[in-house]
């Protein structure tokens, strides 16, 4: 292919804006070896660019690249077109080494209108003088101020050193289909396909996947627009990447984390999800609700919240182990119920995915605010079990390991999952089937002549479970104190025996959690800890650093509540601590904020509290997942500020 | 028809069980209290019906009315307040071999609980729902309830209640998928147990109403009823209550309802003076939530690992799937 690239790019672009990466020459173009990209593609909502991104990343994910997807959500359904705050549409990040996290600004935007780019470029999404394919129909829009608006946008956007290309996508589209506002998304696909060197075959194959429920006439336009965006790239665009691919030796699943929890639920072995609809959460109830049939399993949409709870808990009582999936204002109305389940030892799994609060918050928006909450909600000494997953793969193993937890324990377990790792696509192993991820069948044989529903075990607090259906065990469950009868019973003694008992089950628990492992070494300066969704951008940041140099390592944690041993000897390791949490911290150059006064981080004031040492915390609650880059920014001043 | 395992299991060895074996705890109510009625007919329901007492779970709320399952040798959930009958939905659901009852006050269902009513009413799953509606909070002493007359004096409306009562019956029967609704007095125990008989033979959720007297709270609020028979109007039909003739000679007032007839019973249950007792409507034919939900497989961890399977490919990225 050697067209004349540039000669067809309209009159902005043929500046000297070009990357270092691109080549210039008239015959065919090299393709520039990279180990990564952040690639955006961003439309108004119903434009298919979040379709086009996951497919992007799918088939990059086939190649054997390292990937992780990120879903750009407007907060409206149907935003008003051309707005700034209605983009919609996907970030990938391509890699060849494994790929954790979001990362930094977008190497490459794709957007449909210059609106939704506008919209990201003052979200800082985009990288100084990154690459624009920007759809060029506007410029010649019958509504002036709308083609006045593209041009001004263009201009400044050039003077401001970003590489804009315009492409007139709308325009090439429309030699092959009639409505080209649907099916623009695959000619960028296959732009997209061409730029970054993937085989055009497997591109073929996944649009063949995507619309596979659709006509055969409606597979073959889309491939057809694909390859003319494949072509239309190849012969006017100066540049070409190549990441190349490292693939797995395992076979390699992409889902996105709610896919995973849901996936989890499957193997888990549990019977029954109530639920009742929240963003972000509920895309993991749609899965389900498609797939747990199959399977014997049912999803039980509730009337609202507190009844999803409720439902959950009842069958969880009567054998069958259920889960309940929310987030946080469900999270917050299923409280009372939750501290059911803990008073009468019910086992239940919570599944948590976190968005931006307090109240109706940010739903579409990725934050960990609600730790406290899963820690110490509900009235009373309510202990329960909260864990979190820190990656695609993790969310599905949280669920089982949830699941045998609340079983083995009789106890409330809080997964803590969040929008980001909800929306992020990664790829991972195949997990392997293990029939011990299933639950053993309802227990029906007759108790023991004398045994007790409470029979508290002096040690762990643990006391076997009686079902409905056993013969000799009827007792009433309450919600009131009780004895080891089931009883209600207001005495002083008894009550505070429930309450050892019950507290001692998360003492138990713990003695069987190992220590998690360090990234980096085993001491050095400043060790920053974790938990949930940070802890790809937290590795990744410490690691540049450790590259530098830097003697700093991270500890990320799985398990919050209870924490496993050996977390205090590991910090009396490192000179300072800090936590980096997507939770509110307040921040010290606030004139009024001082040691007496600061409201620390959730995990930090954990830490502080249980270990008695300085823990100093980092927080960023913008909605969008915290970059590496931002962590590296933060640990190099906190290193260089204690040098002073 | 397949016969599900556990039935056959269950009809193994029949068992005979006297009145005690249903007897918990000793009641606790205050004397004179409506619910040792309900608690005396549901006691002699198990033993008629030869309940076994591990199958059987009583679920109740919060109030004097749910505890219930405490002074019952059942099983028993004494949850949280307004919470029994999604409670009870989950128990059901998870398990179809039990017997599920649900015990719930005028505050519990038709105030804090009111939403669950609502859906339980549309989900008709089969549970047996006993409303004790004595038209006050007992339990946290004497404040007005949803059902409450209006005028009422109580310890939250002093110069009394300024709302129009609200009708447990009415708003049950304009409910979708209502399929069993009927209503008991507390001083009548022969139809209490006639009714509760009846809505335990229901597949279905049976709603029934007790309207019982607080004699701490609101020892007269019932007396006219009490003292006049004629201001009771018993619902007969051959389909329904058929009254005994002792009965029949104390309270004449007697009406042949249908209870096919959901427009009659909607219009005897707005009448609300004299108070209807009877049953005042029954469908056989609304389906029920846990049966159109009844998962047919056998629940295997062939089962299981097969779907798990077929899901993991639709998402194995390398190596590829063979092509089709």
């Amino acid at each position: 292919m050697c067209a004349s690239t540039s000669a067809e790019l309209k009159p902005t672009t043929a500046t000297a804006t070009a990357t270092a990466t691109a080549s210039r020459a008239g015959s065919a173009k090299q393709a520039v070896t990279l180990a990564e990209h952040v690639i955006e593609i961003v439309s108004d909502s119903g434009e298919g660019a979040q379709r086009c991104g996951q497919s992007f990343g799918a088939i990059a994910a086939r190649m054997g690249n390292g990937i992780w997807t990120v879903e750009i959500i407007p907060a409206e359904i149907q935003p008003p077109a051309r707005s700034i705050a209605g983009a919609s549409g996907n970030r990938i990040r391509i890699g060849t080494r494994r790929i954790t996290n979001g990362g930094n600004e977008a190497d490459l935007v794709v957007a449909f209108n210059e609106q939704v780019l506008l919209g990201r470029v003052r979200e800082r999404e985009l990288k100084p003088g990154c690459i624009i394919l920007l759809e060029d129909m506007w410029r010649d829009d019958p509504d002036a101020r709308i083609a006045a608006a593209y041009r001004e946008t263009c201009e400044q956007l050039v003077k401001e050193g970003y590489d804009l290309r315009e492409i007139p996508m709308e325009h090439e589209c429309k030699r092959l289909v009639s409505d080209p506002r649907r099916g623009k998304n695959m000619f960028v696909l296959g732009m997209l396909c061409n730029i970054y060197s993937l085989d055009l075959q497997l591109a073929r194959d996944q649009v063949a996947f995507t619309f596979g429920k659709k006509t055969a006439n409606v597979i073959e336009s889309n491939v057809a627009l694909l390859e003319a965006g494949h072509q239309w790239a190849e012969s006017h665009l100066d540049f070409k990447y190549q990441v190349p691919a490292a693939r797995a030796k395992e076979a390699q699943m992409v889902v996105n984390g709610n896919t995973a929890l849901a996936l989890g639920v499957l193997a888990s072995g549990m019977d029954v999800c109530a639920m009742y609809p929240i963003t972000p959460a509920t895309s993991a109830s749609h899965y389900l609700s498609e797939v747990f049939e199959n399977v014997g399993g049912i999803v039980h949409q509730a009337e609202d919240e507190i009844a999803a709870c409720a439902f959950a808990i009842g069958a969880s009582y009567a054998g069958k182990c259920a889960v309940t999936i929310t987030s946080g204002p469900g999270f917050s109305l299923k409280q009372e119920a939750i501290g059911l389940a803990v008073m009468c030892e019910i086992p239940l799994v919570v599944v948590n995915v976190q968005r931006g609060g307090p109240s109706t918050g940010q739903p579409t928006k990725a934050e960990q605010g609600d730790l406290l909450a899963a820690c110490f909600g509900s009235h009373g000494d309510a202990p329960k079990v909260v864990m979190a997953p820190s990656s695609i793969e993790d969310c599905f193993y949280s669920i089982i390991t949830a699941r045998k937890i609340a079983e083995t324990f009789n106890v409330v377990v809080v997964v803590l999952s969040d929008a980001n790792l909800a929306t992020s696509q990664q790829p991972f192993s195949r997990p392997e089937f293990d029939e011990a991820w299933l639950a053993p069948p309802v227990d029906q044989s007759a108790v023991p002549e004398g045994a007790k529903p409470y029979d508290w075990d002096p040690l762990t607090g643990i006391a076997r479970r009686f079902v409905p259906g056993q013969p000799g065990g009827m007792h009433t469950l309450t919600g009131l104190a009780h004895d080891r009868l089931s009883c209600v019973a207001y005495d002083p003694e008894t009550n505070e025996e429930g309450l050892r008992h019950r507290s001692l089950k998360l003492a138990a628990l713990q003695k069987a959690l190992k220590t998690p492992p360090l990234f980096g070494a085993e001491e050095g300066e400043l060790l920053v800890i974790g938990w949930g969704s940070t802890q790809g951008a937290i590795e990744e940041a410490i690691e540049r650093l450790r590259a530098e140099g830097r003697e700093v390592s991270s500890l990320h944690l799985r398990f919050l509540q209870p924490m496993p041993g050996g977390i205090k000897e590991i910090l009396k390791r490192f000179k300072q601590v800090m936590t980096i949490e997507a939770n509110w911290c307040d921040r010290p150059e606030d004139e009024l904020i001082d040691e007496s006064n600061r409201r620390y981080s959730a995990l930090a004031m954990m830490l502080r509290s249980r270990y008695l040492t300085d823990v100093d915390c980092w927080s960023e609650v913008r909605g969008q997942p915290i970059k590496p880059d931002a962590i590296y920014r933060v640990i190099s001043n906190k290193l260089a500020q204690e040098r002073h | 028809m397949t016969t599900r395992a556990h039935e056959c299991l269950m009809r193994m060895y029949e068992e005979e069980h006297d009145l005690e074996s249903y007897q918990g705890s000793i009641p606790r109510w205050c004397s004179g209290c409506g619910d040792n009625a309900v608690l005396a007919a549901v006691q002699r329901l198990c033993r008629d019906e030869k309940l076994r007492p591990e199958k059987t779970v009583f679920v109740s709320g919060i109030g004097c009315s749910s505890r219930l399952p405490h002074y019952m040798k059942t099983y028993g959930f004494h949850g949280i307040h307004g919470r029994a009958l999604p409670i009870a939905e989950g128990i059901r659901l998870a398990r179809p071999d039990l017997h599920v009852f649900v015990n719930t006050g005028d505050g519990d269902c038709c105030s804090i609980g009111a939403a669950h009513w609502i859906h339980a009413i549309r989900y008709n799953m089969d549970v047996t729902v006993m409303v004790h509606d004595n038209q006050i909070y007992g339990l946290t002493k004497m404040q007005a309830s949803p059902t409450s007359p209006r005028g009422l004096r109580s310890k939250t409306t002093p110069r009394g209640a300024c709302l129009e009562a609200l009708n447990p019956l009415t708003v049950t029967l304009g409910i979708q998928n209502v399929s069993f609704v009927a209503q008991a007095v507390d001083w009548i125990p022969e139809l209490i147990y006639d009714i509760l008989s009846r809505a335990f033979h229901h597949k279905g959720c049976s709603f029934v109403r007790i309207v019982q007297r607080c004699p701490e709270f609101l020892p007269e609020l019932l007396d006219p009823w009490l003292h006049d028979p004629n201001r009771i109007l018993l619902l007969t039909h051959e389909k329904g209550l058929q009254v005994s003739a002792a009965l029949g000679k104390v309270y004449k007032n007697q009406l042949e309802h249908d209870p096919t007839d959901l427009d009659r019973a909607r219009a005897i249950a707005s009448a609300g003076d004299p108070m209807p007792v009877g049953i005042l409507y029954q469908n056989r034919a609304v389906p029920r939530y846990e049966e159109m939900r009844a998962i047919t497989p056998l629940r295997t961890p062939e089962l299981i690992q097969r779907g798990l399977e077929t899901e993991f490919d639709k998402f194995t990225v390398w190596p590829r799937e063979p092509a089709d």
